[in-house]
């Protein structure tokens, strides 16, 4: 029930997850709260933080789990998740206050505290579960991609980047215009094949991730030897040979 | 499509004021040590990031840096000195003022001193400043001192710098620029977090490269491998000798390296029952001795000319025979129980996948070979055009230390890293200075005699070369409380923290008068048999008094052990104090060149704490310790730790920090002290860097210039080669006491153990525990790893990273599992021949069949750590180390060793052994042995609901000024729900 703008945003920021190295460290997740804490959507409140169940808002999430290749083999995947900034939010259409919305000039879909009135809708709404409620405020929060850092005159440039882009230690997340089909982090999609998550619900998600590259065991391919040749089986023949092997270097 | 907003769009404020001030310091969240530059609102912490300029993390930081906030705020901290009231482990104390807390330990230190300094055992856990307390303690004059190595990763410092000359944990690196082919032995997570997590991300975003896993457990970094191999716990020996195998069969031998730089062809004598058997054939000036196989004559080892064989039998100039230490080798690992199919069943691994391995290994080291055109010029004068470098690189750590065979295990790997002439070239495994040093480095260890009032000639830890070396009585009953550097463990060189309590409560070898500590929680996650442990500790005399009679404990948390204390000595967070990360010490160099860096207080405290250090430099000076006190009884460093780290000299020239030494502070290494030395670090960052030239940064071991620099720099005693050692003479030396030569020899009882584990050549035996228990009554392997978020932190009482983890469950195979009968969420007994702990269970398959895991350190003990007594941490956390015996099962005569590494004193938790058995129903729901709740500590913080931290910061920024905005409007129906809100 909220208008996503106009004609789309041309300038879409977001960022780009590489799957292929992600560790599953948790430093992403945590800097993010750090930062976001205390920044445009004060406070990332925590319940019961020291007790029984300790339960507080976070904007990024971190699953860690196994999957099963085509080849029955399973692996372990490390899956960051935060808001996708989507075009076509249905966290935003959703929302009966205009609370929600995607901004015009750069397409990083926020949430207006003042006008929030905690129905959670958009929560039901969000396929991914990128929306995260205060109860302590009753105010539904989110991943706002660091918009109070990435313009933020206040932080020396190379700062101006989300805080788990600028913190992550593999180096798996990347930020940038993902309109401008010439941006670093375009190309990289391009590169490597990135995808959207959850194609088929259409969403249409500014986030890209980048699949894992294809194992190298024994059932792949490799261009490399599969065994060495001895070039002598007995261990008489070998020692004989190695005792002017000096001469030959 | 939508109705609303016809309001524009919020006017958000992209530009809001972040801090008043931004300060540079080093993180102290585990062991990295990475430079953080801490944003300040006052005098609330805002934001902690990476510093971007900083060597180590280059901007980054991970998830427990970034959750300093909560660490510096935890309501677990201390407040004020603490003196036990109520029994010991109760936790009851009453708050005392410093001074009396000073006075207290003084005179009971001053009493020790006096009498036999030795009855103080003073052991600092994960101590950042152990060139300090190492200090300390040699000035106290007790040789009963060590920080956590022991039970931590001594195996892998040993077997490296008995070997090559440094070693992998923090001390050395793949080389990330250029390495193709990366093996990781037993590597869930390391100290150097970042630096790893950052040169992961450089060689997988490479194209052409492999990184291989061999790990029981599929996490974490094993999750991103190309290849994950799950070998079964302890067999990674076989494995590594198997490799070999291969490569020496294919003479996939880097033949020009191993001849120049390792002792491969240095002759050894063969002469079984002498007293100099197995030990180097020397020249008249003492050195080793080659057989050119040109002129077909003895040379020494230091004739550069020379064309030295590697293998057959030669003639020495007495008559007996030597042969080359390769050929010992050679002949060792060619044989066949360790062919690919001797092994593969052993380790999980299959003979074709081994073989595969091999191949691959063999491939990129000598056909995807790299050369750097870069020149240099070798020790010995030889001009080189270029670089030439094996782009094969290797690390290893826990997996491989935490077996009792992992001393050997990691000699292995780094000789398979020589055969592949693999280390400290481009691609390969890098050295970080001060290494490479001589094999084995520096000092013996320190403590032959204990006299009153009297220091050490030197420091507690250093390095046996021999049995002289050892700290035994002439009977060879050890003179060290924890049995470091005796016939049991003889190259302990970073003692046996795990031992102290159990040796001081039994008295064995002699009972201790105090037992001082200093941040590691030994009556919970860092002992071995916590149930045993808390009874050492509360255990009585007929008399009513303490077996251990005096505790004194410094902590900043409230963590498991402070209530086993009779005085607490608050410490300060890490965010208040000053520190020095020194060369001396464990410095924070990269393979690129040496830093160094420095903590300064960026907060004040809000409570009655001290900084640890300057505590002792306190306790020093009222002692009268030398160097710490003058003549006239004053304090040598009336400023405290920052007063030490600028002025205090090691060596004349040498001290704490390396960087703007000199009166004037242009000289780094070597130089006076500087008066504004730590303000120099406070400018630059809190650290200081410096790069090596292309031609110092490979070869260090027999680098001209690279040597003539380390020892420039007071590294390296002098500037010549350093020689890597294959085959080890220095084991040989205790081997040949056990064998019965030289005046100083082990007791009876001893010698077929030093006999079978001395081999001077890497070998694999089974872990000991493994060796004594059933294997029918106990067929699994259990082992512990630490989560990335918590790795080498204190975890629980952070608000943030307990969200995460704060209940760790029992992580089983699927197929293990199901022969089990056991389905995921069951509670089961996890049974040791020690006791039996109580979990749940979550199944996977990225784990090998015969072994479970558990993320280590989550349990809890209710009433620490600032949690509240319904904590999961407390109520389903549990630690395996309850079912983990300190002592083996029982020789014939009854004596039980150490569960540790025989040659090192590692302690061995991987080597547990363990039966799962599914629990009744209605033992479900909560973890067994559940201990009693602590007594609160006095004027401790009562629980919060609610944490809203950083609610401030936002009210402060500028909302909606200037806002053209229009006022929200009141929508129905939802007005009653807006009115809600608060």
């Amino acid at each position: 029930m909220t208008c996503l703008p106009q004609n789309g945003s041309k300038k879409k920021l977001g960022l780009v997850i590489d799957l292929d190295i992600c560790v599953g460290c948790h430093a992403c997740a945590v800097n993010c709260k750090e930062w976001n804490t205390g920044g445009h959507s004060a406070p990332l409140t925590d319940m019961d933080p020291y007790g029984a169940d300790p339960n507080g808002v976070w904007f990024n999430r971190i699953h860690s789990f196994e999957v099963v290749d085509d080849d029955n083999d399973s692996r372990t995947v490390h899956f960051p998740k935060s808001c996708l900034h989507c075009d076509d939010a249905p966290c935003v259409t959703v929302c009966p206050t205009g609370a929600s919305y995607k901004r015009e000039e750069d397409g990083i879909v926020l949430v207006d505290a003042d006008k929030c009135i905690g129905c959670k809708l958009c929560s039901w709404a969000c396929a991914y579960g990128a929306r995260e409620y205060d109860e302590d405020v009753g105010i539904m929060k989110k991943c706002t991609l660091c918009v109070d850092r990435i313009y933020n005159e206040n932080l020396p440039e190379a700062s101006r980047v989300p805080a788990c882009v600028s913190t992550c230690p593999v180096g798996a997340r990347s930020f940038g215009d993902l309109g401008d089909p010439n941006s670093d982090v375009s190309k990289l999609v391009a590169e490597r094949e990135g995808f959207d998550l959850m194609a088929e619900l259409d969403y249409k998600p500014t986030n890209k991730y980048l699949p894992p590259r294809p194992k190298q065991n024994e059932n792949s391919f490799s261009d490399k030897p599969v065994s060495l040749s001895p070039v002598e089986t007995e261990k008489s023949g070998l020692l004989a040979r190695w005792a002017d092997k000096v001469l030959s270097l | 499509m939508g109705f609303f907003p016809t309001s524009k769009q919020e006017e958000v404020d992209t530009s809001p004021h972040v801090s008043d001030e931004v300060k540079t310091t080093t993180c102290y969240m585990c062991a990295c040590r990475c430079g953080i530059k801490v944003h300040l609102r006052g005098d609330q912490i805002r934001y902690i990031e990476g510093n971007p300029d900083h060597p180590v993390n280059k901007g980054v930081l991970c998830a427990k840096g970034s959750a300093g906030i909560m660490q510096h705020n935890s309501p677990a901290r201390l407040q004020k000195p603490l003196l036990r009231t109520g029994e010991r482990g109760s936790g009851e104390f009453k708050e005392i003022e410093w001074d009396e807390a000073l006075e207290l330990a003084g005179g009971w230190l001053g009493e020790i001193r006096a009498k036999d300094p030795s009855k103080l055992a003073f052991f600092t856990g994960r101590d950042q400043s152990q060139s300090f307390t190492g200090w300390w303690a040699g000035k106290f004059g007790t040789r009963n001192f060590a920080a956590h190595g022991g039970f931590c990763s001594v195996n892998m410092a040993a077997a490296g710098l008995y070997s090559a000359g440094g070693s992998f944990w923090e001390f050395g690196e793949p080389d990330w620029d250029h390495t193709k082919y990366l093996l990781m032995f037993g590597v869930a997570e390391d100290h150097d977090s970042n630096p790893i997590k950052i040169g992961l991300g450089k060689l997988k975003t490479r194209k052409g490269t492999k990184f291989v896993s061999v790990n029981p457990v599929r996490t974490g970094y094993s999750g991103i491998a190309d290849e994950w191999i799950g070998i079964r716990p302890g067999t990674d020996g076989l494995f590594v000798f198997a490799l070999i195998h291969e490569l020496l069969k294919a003479e996939k031998i880097d033949w020009t390296y191993i001849t120049r730089y390792t002792n491969a062809p240095w002759l050894v004598i063969q002469d079984p029952g002498a007293a100099d058997d197995g030990l180097f054939a020397r020249d008249a000036e003492g050195n080793p001795l080659c057989y050119d196989a040109e002129v077909k004559k003895l040379v020494s080892s230091t004739n550069v000319e020379a064309k030295p064989a590697l293998a057959g039998e030669y003639t020495l100039p007495d008559g007996r025979k030597a042969v080359p230490a390769f050929h010992l080798m050679a002949d060792r690992y060619l044989d066949t129980q360790y062919a690919p199919e001797a092994v593969a069943d052993q380790i999980g691994y299959s003979a074709a996948n081994i073989r595969r391995i091999a191949a691959e290994i063999a491939h990129v080291a000598f056909e995807e070979t790299i050369e750097l055109d870069v020149s240099w010029t070798d020790w010995a004068g030889r001009k080189q055009d270029k670089m030439i470098g094996r782009p094969v690189s290797m690390h290893a750590m826990r997996g491989i230390s935490a077996h009792s065979n992992g001393f050997h295990t990691c000699r292995a790997i780094h000789v398979l890293q020589m055969l592949l002439g693999s280390i400290d070239v481009p691609g390969g495994f890098r050295h970080k200075p001060p290494f490479p040093r001589p094999c084995p480095p520096g000092p013996k260890p320190a403590g032959h005699e204990s006299i009153a009032n009297t220091p050490l000639p030197g420091m507690p830890l250093g390095f046996p070369t021999g049995p002289e070396d050892l700290l035994v009585e002439p009977d060879g009953t050890p003179k060290r409380i924890d049995k470091a550097y005796s016939w049991e463990y003889p190259l302990a060189s970073h003692g046996m923290m795990h031992m102290v309590i159990h040796n001081a409560w039994k008295g064995d070898p002699y009972p201790v008068d105090l037992l001082f500590m200093y941040m590691a929680n030994m009556s919970w996650n860092s002992s071995m048999n916590v149930p045993g442990t808390i009874k050492y500790l509360t255990d009585k005399n007929e008399d009513g008094s303490y077996k251990i009679p005096k505790i004194i404990y410094s902590d900043a948390y409230h963590s498991e052990m402070v209530p086993y204390a009779d005085l607490v000595l608050p410490d300060t967070t890490y965010l208040e104090r000053w520190d020095a990360i020194s060369l001396l010490d464990r410095p924070i160099c990269s393979a690129h060149g040496p830093a160094d860096s420095i903590r300064q207080p960026v907060i004040k405290p809000d409570r009655d704490v001290r900084p640890f250090q300057d505590v002792l430099l306190d306790l020093g000076s009222r002692l009268g310790l030398p160097g710490m006190a003058k003549e006239d009884g004053s304090a040598m460093y009336p400023g405290g730790y920052s007063d030490y780290i600028t002025n205090h000299e090691r060596t004349p020239g040498v001290g704490p920090l390396a960087g703007w030494r000199g009166k004037d502070g242009n000289s780094h290494g070597k130089g006076e002290p500087n008066p504004d030395q730590l303000q120099k670090y406070i400018d630059n960052g809190c650290f200081w860097s410096d790069e090596f030239t292309p031609e110092q940064s490979y070869y260090k071991f027999a680098n001209r210039s690279y040597l003539d620099r380390s020892h420039e720099m007071g590294w390296i005693p002098n500037a010549e080669r350093i020689v890597m050692h294959i085959y080890s003479e220095h084991m040989q030396k205790f081997r040949l006491a056990a064998q019965g030569h030289g005046d100083i020899q082990p007791p009876d009882d001893l010698r077929s153990r030093i006999d079978e584990t001395f081999d001077p050549l890497p070998i694999w035996y089974m872990p000991l525990e493994e060796k004594a228990v059933d294997g029918k009554e106990y067929p699994l392997h259990a082992v512990t790893q630490r989560p990335m978020h918590m790795y080498h932190s204190w975890g629980s009482q952070n608000a943030w990273l307990r969200q995460i983890t704060a209940q760790n469950r029992l992580f089983i195979n699927e197929e293990t599992a199901r022969q089990h009968g056991i389905v995921n969420e069951d509670w089961i007994w996890v049974i040791s021949p020690h006791g039996r702990v109580k979990t749940q269970v979550k199944l996977m398959s990225g784990v090998n069949p015969h072994t479970i895991w558990t993320w280590n350190a989550i349990g809890k003990r209710k009433g620490a750590w600032g949690l509240d007594d319904k904590a999961p941490e407390s109520n389903r956390g549990f630690l395996l180390n309850h079912i983990i015996s300190e002592l083996l099962p029982p020789r014939k005569d009854g004596y039980r060793y150490s569960n540790s590494d025989p040659v090192t004193g590692q302690a061995a938790w991987y080597d547990l052994r363990v039966r799962i058995e599914k629990c009744d129903a209605k033992e479900e729901g909560a973890t067994e042995p559940m201990f009693e709740a602590f007594a609160p500590l006095p004027n401790a913080p009562e629980q919060i609901a609610v944490l809203r931290y950083g609610a401030d910061f936002g009210e402060e920024k500028p909302k909606s000024q200037n806002s053209t905005r229009e006022e929200p409007r009141a929508l129905a129906p939802d007005d009653t729900l807006a009115g809600e809100k608060p």
